[in-house]
């Protein structure tokens, strides 16, 4: 938990280690086994790539290990390296994501499961270093499995279960995992790192059957389909991110018990919701102001709960409607813009109103859009997104306004 | 378990049209045009490489008319990948066989790796990934330029790769501008070839010499690294003209010296063919031959002829090395 002050002790055949979350994502490639990364320099998903070749380097890990000549071919060389076989590794942040769309759209329907960061940055232009979730969320369609993570601890366990979820024959769907940029990608704290015992034990080799590429199975793969079978093939797909669900709750399950320790279970971190009036949802490193402030209100009394959503795809619709119907108001702080959409509100406010529509009980939702580009989202802000939700609750009525936080007028 | 080495295949030369192995592993089940002498590079390529070989092709015609749900010609495992892909297809693949293979999670035997591109994929779009493959030198590949100077399968476009002055829907000669495409095609072979000096074998070739273009590609995968090989393919649907003159362009194509034969390997330059004459000072034919035989070059007038014609005699009279390297030393010229 991220506001924890004291280090949890080490758990059994577990190491400590004060590491960032891009560190902590290459010591888990390093206990995976990974067989072959691309890399291309964009601040701040870098760090990671920068830590894998120091693993490499070292001889702590046998990979290929290849520095493209951009993110389009960063992408298509580990898809063509899955294809034969090989557990493979990629990232990116920012508009170094959009260069390399292309190769984006086209790894899902392959059923490639590649497993990849995105170090969040704000998108050009104007430049700007810091986080927006934009960059990740422009796949939310297209097949990609789409998690954020809150702490270096979870980058580490989460990139071992997203080996494990994406290389399950029922689903061979990609993953990006969202690490917050600076925040989460940069910054250093104590992580549980297990032993490489622990994690062979949990996640098996990469078996990719019959869809290997390969000189004994010479299959054609990705032939031009056309009217006469693209529906099917999408819903295909379809059923893979829906057969997710299950997989994902499995794997989840097993780590804890494998590790001894983790996630109760994946969907989303609930932090004092049990009698919350007013629950404010966001995503990633946010999490920390959130938490901050609601200790601040809850020592004067009032019931302040956080959900911070894991994974945005799948979406847990079901457990995510359980956990929001009973609050007197829903506050969404969003990390990311869509213009001009409903209410003119971000992505996950309007995912969980799209969630709620069917819900017996709809409580009132507040949308804010906060910290874009990286700007500290401060209590104050929290303060005054908390104090809506509470004017929203008591007058039982949506503000259809969507109010950006901490903005200059 | 054999010990991995990172060895290529020994692919020795088919001594003359008899020799060649009967085994094909680009068959029955495409759809491309009659006269298509793509597919002629497509089943000539791979019946050189052999079985042990997997095939990555980007976009374009090879792509859509040749891979039909349901229907593949193709023998070997074939895959497909984005337009702009086919260096970073060959990268991947092979990275991914030496990754598997060095660390005993793969059987260890050499794989042929070839991905293909069209003039679009390989001229335009990908070649910037082409670059970057050729200088991977500890990966086995080959990337083939099957080039039918459009893209042809889009609705015949002008590429970078497309002569002066050619006839395509994107450059239609009209009532006020007769010409629209006025860019001189580029010198892919020569251009990588001279700029990836740790690439050992890039060669250029024609499917109307059948033999020597499949030794051209036996001899890429066996030599080691990435290598290149840029095919000129006649499309009778682009280039407009009877299907059955397919063989015989390509031939007046190398006779004029629009398109020189010719392999650099390990840095050394050898002409072969007819383009081997050529050098050693046989004439070469007149460009309009060759331009006349085809309906995208219809409404040329002799002055366009002309100008084709003093382009590629620069080719052979001016260039440091006819046909190759463009520059001139200063001392030439003076």
């Amino acid at each position: 938990m991220a506001v924890e002050t004291k280090a949890a002790p080490v758990v059994a055949n577990h190491k400590e280690m004060l590491i960032s979350g891009s560190e902590a994502c290459a010591e888990a490639l390093t206990l995976a086994d990974l067989d072959v990364v691309t890399a291309y320099p964009i601040r701040p998903y870098d760090t990671v790539m920068q830590a894998i070749a120091k693993k490499i380097a070292n001889g702590q890990l046998v990979a290929e290990y290849i520095v493209a000549e951009g993110e389009h071919s960063q992408f298509e060389i580990v898809k063509h390296a899955s294809t034969v076989g090989a557990r493979v590794f990629c990232g990116s942040s920012g508009v170094g994501w959009m260069y390399a769309m292309e190769c984006l759209v086209v790894t899902p329907p392959l059923r490639v499961p590649m497993v990849c960061m995105v170090g969040n940055r704000a998108l050009d232009d104007p430049g700007a270093f810091g986080v927006e979730h934009n960059d990740a969320l422009v796949v939310r369609d297209l097949g990609w499995m789409l998690i954020w993570v809150d702490t270096a601890q979870e980058m580490l366990d989460t990139t071992l279960l997203a080996y494990r979820i994406a290389e399950d024959r029922r689903v061979f769907l990609p993953i990006a995992m969202s690490a917050d940029g600076a925040f989460l990608t940069h910054s250093q704290a104590l992580v549980q790192v297990p032993s490489k015992a622990l994690v062979d034990k949990f996640l098996p080799r990469y078996d990719r059957g019959d869809l290997l590429l390969h000189p004994d199975n010479p299959i054609t793969v990705a032939p031009q389909a056309n009217e006469d079978w693209v529906i099917e093939i999408r819903r295909q797909n379809d059923e893979a991110m829906k057969r997710a669900s299950t997989v994902i709750e499995e794997a989840y399950a097993d780590f804890r018990k494998v590790m001894g320790r983790g996630a109760e279970h994946p969907w989303f971190e609930e932090y004092m919701t049990d009698d919350a009036e007013i629950i404010l949802v966001g995503m990633g490193t946010i999490s920390l102001p959130i938490k901050v402030a609601i200790r601040e209100m809850r020592a004067k009394g009032k019931k302040v709960g956080l959900v911070r959503p894991r994974w945005f795809r799948p979406f847990p619709t079901e457990r995510m409607v359980k956990a929001l119907s009973r609050a007197g108001a829903i506050g969404v702080i969003d990390r990311d813009y869509s213009f001009g959409s409903p209410f003119n509100s971000g992505v996950v406010a309007n995912e969980i109103r799209a969630a709620l529509y069917n819900a017996d009980k709809r409580p009132p939702l507040m949308s804010f859009i906060c910290g874009l580009g990286g700007r500290e989202v401060t209590l104050a802000d929290v303060h005054k997104a908390t104090d809506m939700c509470f004017a929203a609750a008591k007058s039982g009525k949506s503000d259809p306004k969507t109010h950006w936080l901490g903005v200059r007028e | 378990m054999a010990e991995f080495t990172n060895a290529t295949q020994i692919l020795e030369p088919f001594k003359g049209v008899k020799k060649v192995t009967i085994e094909e592993y680009f068959t029955s089940g495409h759809r491309t045009c009659q006269g298509c002498e793509s597919a002629l590079v497509m089943k000539l390529m791979v019946k050189a490489a052999g079985p042990r070989t997997i095939v990555l092709g980007s976009t374009g015609c090879m792509y859509v008319a040749n891979t039909t749900y349901y229907t593949t010609p193709w023998v070997v495992p074939w895959m497909h990948t984005q337009l702009g892909s086919s260096g970073s297809a060959a990268l991947g693949t092979a990275a991914g066989l030496k990754a598997l293979m060095t660390k005993g999670k793969m059987k260890s035997e050499p794989i042929n790796v070839i991905a293909f591109c069209g003039d679009g994929g390989g001229a335009d779009m990908g070649l910037g990934a082409i670059s970057a493959t050729l200088t991977h030198k500890e990966y086995n590949s080959l990337i083939l330029l099957y080039d039918n100077e459009s893209y042809a399968n889009t609705d015949i476009q002008l590429s970078g790769s497309t002569p002066y002055g050619a006839n395509t829907t994107f450059s239609p000669p009209g009532s006020v501008k007769r010409l629209i495409h006025t860019r001189w095609k580029k010198n892919t072979a020569g251009m990588l070839a001279a700029g990836h000096t740790e690439c050992r074998f890039v060669a250029t070739v024609c499917a109307s010499y059948a033999v020597e273009m499949m030794n051209k590609v036996r001899k890429a995968l066996s030599i080691g690294g990435p290598t290149f090989i840029h095919s000129l393919d006649p499309c009778p649907k682009g280039w407009d003209y009877d299907p059955m003159l397919s063989h015989e362009l390509g031939e007046l194509a190398v006779e004029t010296g629009i398109f020189p034969l010719y392999e650099v390997e390990d840095g050394i330059v050898r002409h072969y063919g007819k383009t081997k004459a050529i050098v050693e000072g046989r004439g070469r034919k007149p460009v309009r031959e060759y331009l006349l035989k085809q309906g995208r070059f219809a409404h040329f007038l002799e002055e366009d002829i002309d100008y084709f014609q003093k382009k590629v005699d620069e080719m052979w009279d001016k260039w440091e090395i006819p046909g190759v390297i463009p520059f001139r030393r200063e001392s030439s010229v003076k």
